[in-house]
């Protein structure tokens, strides 16, 4: 293919009502610089050789051809694009989480990740929120902003927060009375380790700004005569 | 109880419901029984209905229905802004106003503060108390 054009060409020969364009042939002929062309190629308009034909991989007959017309699915060719991010939240937002473990908390929003959640941190050390995935439906965006341009956030994906795949072992008949051996699940130190680097340069974000380690650390809740429609967050 | 606040000329009043809710307006003409002939300086003349109009004490010299230059000048001479904000009942409105657009981070704040406030009034109390008591 040629270069691709910047600006779609508009025609040299506009129509002066449908069907009739301005200029006439041999004009047209003079506007296109055939001309040019022409005597750039020594008289003759420039031919190119027909390409050679590629032939076809012949194909063999099929060995069988089934009895009933098998009706295929019809192609699916849809790429699903990540949630769209709502405008009020933004790296930095401080989010309150209306569902699961940590309702109520508030907690620093650092990116979205391409599965559409949002990754969170809470800091750990304010409130006790580690770095987790969110969906955006079970958030609210508050107006209030962190500067969070100290923390790298690259190297989390939803790679890095899938379950690791326990072998399940195999239990003979003694085992099956004695209580489970393995104890609670500690956390990798790398991933402590991660945790600690991001909420670094967080913190001293947050203790920069009066009162806001406090209100990181308060959970919300809806008190009396709150009503969350009239409520500017 | 007589009337304190008469309808006429130059009356300001609040507008307490439609699409001016919470202006401060100038009666300029009667229409009717029911409505008047109402101008403000941010907003085209027009007429309102008495029941969306809530009266104030604050009045201007004004001729019937005056050019908007007129209604202005009128309104700077009385002051009608810094009256109405030191009035009880427009300090009142700034406070709702206020309070309505707080953020949740200042909600949280103003918590922290009021608890500092009755800590501090809890130990001055608890003193006198105990000057009392001996």
């Amino acid at each position: 293919m040629a270069a691709k054009r910047k600006t779609p060409i508009k025609t040299r020969n506009p129509d002066l009502i449908r069907g009739v364009g301005k200029y006439s042939r041999s004009k047209m002929y003079h506007k296109r610089g055939l001309w040019a062309i022409k005597a750039k190629n020594g008289g003759v308009f420039p031919r190119h050789d027909p390409q050679p034909k590629v032939t076809a991989t012949v194909e063999k007959p099929p060995k069988f051809y089934p009895a009933d017309d098998v009706k295929r699915p019809l192609l699916n060719k849809r790429k699903p694009k990540p949630t769209k991010l709502r405008a009020s939240i933004t790296p930095g937002t401080v989010l309150i989480l209306l569902a699961g473990r940590f309702m109520g908390k508030r907690v620093v929003f650092l990116k979205q990740l391409t599965s559409g959640l949002l990754l969170v941190t809470g800091p750990f050390k304010i409130n006790g929120v580690p770095l987790r995935r969110v969906n955006q439906s079970y958030v609210i965006a508050t107006s209030t902003k962190i500067d969070i341009s100290g923390v790298n956030v690259d190297k989390f994906d939803d790679k890095y927060f899938t379950k690791e795949v326990v072998k399940k072992k195999k239990k003979n008949e003694g085992e099956f009375f004695e209580a489970e051996k393995e104890d609670k699940k500690n956390l990798p130190e790398d991933k402590k380790e991660d945790q600690k680097a991001v909420d670094a340069s967080l913190l001293k974000s947050i203790e920069g700004v009066p009162d806001l380690k406090a209100y990181l650390a308060a959970r919300f809740s809806l008190k009396s005569g709150m009503k969350p429609h009239e409520l500017v967050f | 109880m007589p009337f304190k606040r008469y309808v006429e000329i130059g009356r300001v009043a609040l507008v307490n419901y439609g699409k001016d809710y919470g202006k401060l307006v100038v009666i300029v003409d009667v229409v009717d029984q029911n409505r008047a002939l109402v101008d403000a300086p941010d907003m085209v003349r027009g007429q309102m209905n008495f029941k969306r109009l809530t009266l104030t004490d604050i009045t201007i010299d004004i001729p019937r229905v005056p050019k908007k230059k007129t209604l202005i000048e009128a309104m700077e001479k009385a002051d009608v802004k810094t009256k109405w904000e030191n009035s009880s009942w427009g300090r009142k409105l700034i406070v709702q106003k206020r309070r309505a657009s707080l953020n949740d981070f200042d909600r949280f704040k103003l918590m922290l503060a009021k608890i500092k406030r009755a800590g501090v009034v809890r130990q001055e109390l608890a003193k006198l108390k105990k000057e009392n008591a001996s």
